[in-house]
């Protein structure tokens, strides 16, 4: 379960003073649904995820991960939260089995697990062939692999991914897409942010849309259908981001 | 860090002991060229002049300095003209030997030139107090000689003494800086830096974790410098020694000095919490930096922050002293200086290992407490 609750995340930037990243931020994720983050580039997505991933503290608010709180249990939430974004690359001078190993050490697993748990995820990822590779000579695709790897080796009941499919081919996006859908089906809360619609159709229960560090709209996508009376989500998107976007864009 | 000092060392001291055999060797084996100038109506002093072993007596000219300089000739004794006469007289006559000061070649020629008169003028004396019916010894009222009562180590240490501490600072800190950079700014540019960060595992045991290693990385550095060293300095000892009694090599073996266990222990110990501070400030500084390239702009600089006072460590006449011992790397240099010749102030040893550990935990609570700060993990 994520409870978000007012998140709010402010910058100090040399050049342009205080920049508000995430502005009162609120929504709720229940175990066996997928939570899509919609919205442009620099709308304030990953700076959300990273702060449910306790990597950035939130200036304001807070919020439950898995019952704990943020501000207060940070090494737990941690302990229960699997998290990839494409800023978390891989230690090139592993191998791709000792790279989830040592996470796995990490999270105070014992051998016996490990080795069970490993072997049963490279196989359900098709990594058997660069097991023993090492993460720098390893292509794109399988990087990504190693890194889904690495977040669900602990089996957390909470998965954050910050654009899971960036970079990736359409074969390997796809295995993505639907590993995201099975930890779904196994009863874990998903998030993931995204600004590729199909994706969002394809896999989410829930949606938000968020513009310029604000939620501006929220709910399954039957319920923004309705509302917004678009049945094309990036019709939605743009209905809903417009009125928010400085007069020139608008114009043009 | 492991194969830069093995390797280095014994290239160094074997390298500058075979060159130095080689050199001198070829030196004191040549017949050196001289010129013989002026001694007109001087026929005994030429003839013993030119009766030197192992020189060449080339005809003189009146360009010999250009000569000399040129290195065509090695030397040229200027005798004043009537020089029999004057020493028949018993009139003092001035007698000059030109060389190229700081030419090896050259210096030797000297020196024979340089013996051979003196062994004339001892000659001269005698004939005159035998002249004179006085006995040979007349003009020695007494003997003096100097005598070194100070302990082989003592004398090794004041001669050496600054450059072991100055060694290990040295290498604890240059052994210090790759990994302190690697661990922080590299882990940054490679961006790995968030995929730690979101295991379970508390920021202040990340940093804890960094600093071992870097201590780790510098304490190896040393040691592995320090026995590389004692090992191929010992080796390079015996072998100046057997060329030495060979004849050949000179007469002094620059290998000669010996240093215990216990002081080179001794210095490790007082140069540990020295290790620490450099360590944790390392990877503080380094932490700010959000590429490698930018993290050796930050370090470079001071590591000549440290290597000036280490230096100061090692010149002569500069002692320990209340003022002197609150300095960081410079007061652990002098009174590692001391150790090493065997002089154990324990109170200034104590002041400046608890100043020392006061320094480290200082850097370390900084550096833990940087890692905690967004603004610097996430510097854009």
């Amino acid at each position: 379960m994520i409870e978000a609750e007012r998140l709010c995340k402010v910058f100090q930037d040399k050049k342009r003073g205080q920049v508000r990243a995430v502005s009162e931020v609120s929504f709720t994720c229940k175990p066996g649904q997928i939570y899509g983050l919609l919205g442009a580039n620099g709308a304030g997505k990953t700076t959300t995820l990273r702060m449910l991933a306790t990597i950035l503290e939130p200036t304001d608010g807070t919020a439950r991960i898995a019952g704990y709180d943020l501000l207060k249990d940070p090494e737990k939430v941690r302990a229960n939260v699997g998290f990839l974004s494409t800023a978390t690359a891989l230690y090139g001078r592993l191998s791709a089995f000792e790279m989830v190993q040592y996470f796995a050490r990490l999270h105070g697993l014992d051998d016996a697990t490990i080795e069970k748990r490993i072997n049963a995820l490279f196989a359900r990822l098709e990594m058997e062939d660069f097991r023993d590779r090492r993460c720098d000579k390893l292509s794109t695709g399988m990087k990504q692999k190693v890194s889904i790897a690495r977040t669900l080796v602990h089996d957390p009941p909470v998965m954050i991914f910050d654009e899971p499919t960036s970079g990736l081919d359409v074969m390997a996006a796809r295995t993505i897409v639907q590993f995201i859908r099975e930890c779904r089906d196994h009863g874990k809360t998903v998030i993931f942010s995204t600004h590729i619609m199909s994706e969002v159709e394809k896999l989410c229960d829930h949606v938000g849309i968020i513009h310029d560090g604000r939620l501006l709209a929220e709910g399954t996508l039957a319920d923004l259908r309705q509302r917004y009376g678009q049945q094309d989500l990036e019709d939605i998107f743009v209905q809903v981001v417009e009125p928010h976007l400085p007069k020139e864009t608008v114009a043009s | 860090m492991v194969v830069v000092p093995i390797v280095i060392m014994p290239l160094m001291s074997i390298g500058i002991g075979t060159l130095m055999i080689k050199v001198i060797g070829k030196a004191q084996e040549e017949i050196p060229k001289i010129m013989i100038l002026g001694g007109e109506n001087s026929p005994r002093a030429l003839a013993d002049l030119k009766a030197i072993k192992g020189v060449d007596v080339v005809p003189s000219t009146p360009d010999y300095r250009q000569q000399i300089s040129d290195k065509k000739v090695r030397a040229a004794v200027d005798l004043p003209s009537d020089f029999d006469k004057s020493l028949d007289d018993g009139r003092v006559a001035s007698v000059k030997i030109y060389d190229y000061a700081g030419d090896l070649n050259s210096g030797f020629a000297a020196d024979k030139l340089e013996k051979s008169l003196r062994d004339y003028s001892d000659s001269t004396v005698k004939r005159r107090l035998e002249s004179h019916n006085l006995p040979a010894d007349f003009v020695k009222p007494f003997e003096v000689e100097k005598q070194n009562v100070a302990p082989p180590e003592k004398v090794s240490g004041a001669a050496i003494g600054g450059f072991l501490p100055y060694f290990v600072i040295i290498l604890c800190v240059t052994g210090a800086m790759y990994p302190a950079i690697d661990l922080t700014a590299g882990e940054k540019e490679r961006g790995t830096i968030e995929t730690i960060l979101c295991s379970p595992v508390s920021r202040t045991h990340l940093v804890l974790g960094k600093f071992l290693m870097v201590l780790t990385a510098a304490l190896c550095t040393a040691i592995l410098a320090i026995i590389s060293m004692g090992v191929s300095f010992r080796v390079a000892k015996a072998w100046m020694a057997s060329a030495i009694a060979a004849g050949k090599g000179g007469a002094d073996n620059p290998f000669n000095f010996s240093i215990g266990l216990e002081a080179i222990a001794a210095v490790f110990f007082m140069v540990l919490p020295l290790a620490v501070f450099f360590s944790a400030t390392l990877l503080a500084i380094a932490l700010f930096a959000k590429s490698y390239k930018e993290a050796q702009s930050y370090l470079s600089p001071l590591i000549i922050l440290v290597v000036l006072p280490a230096i100061a460590g090692i010149l002569p006449g500069v002692e320990l002293n209340a003022r002197l011992a609150m300095i960081p790397v410079l007061s652990t240099s002098l009174v590692c200086k001391e150790i090493v010749s065997g002089t154990f102030h324990w109170n200034y040893i104590g002041l400046i290992f608890l100043s020392s550990c006061v320094y480290a935990s200082a850097a370390l609570f900084i550096a833990v407490k940087l890692f905690q700060r967004e603004d610097v993990l996430f510097r854009t």
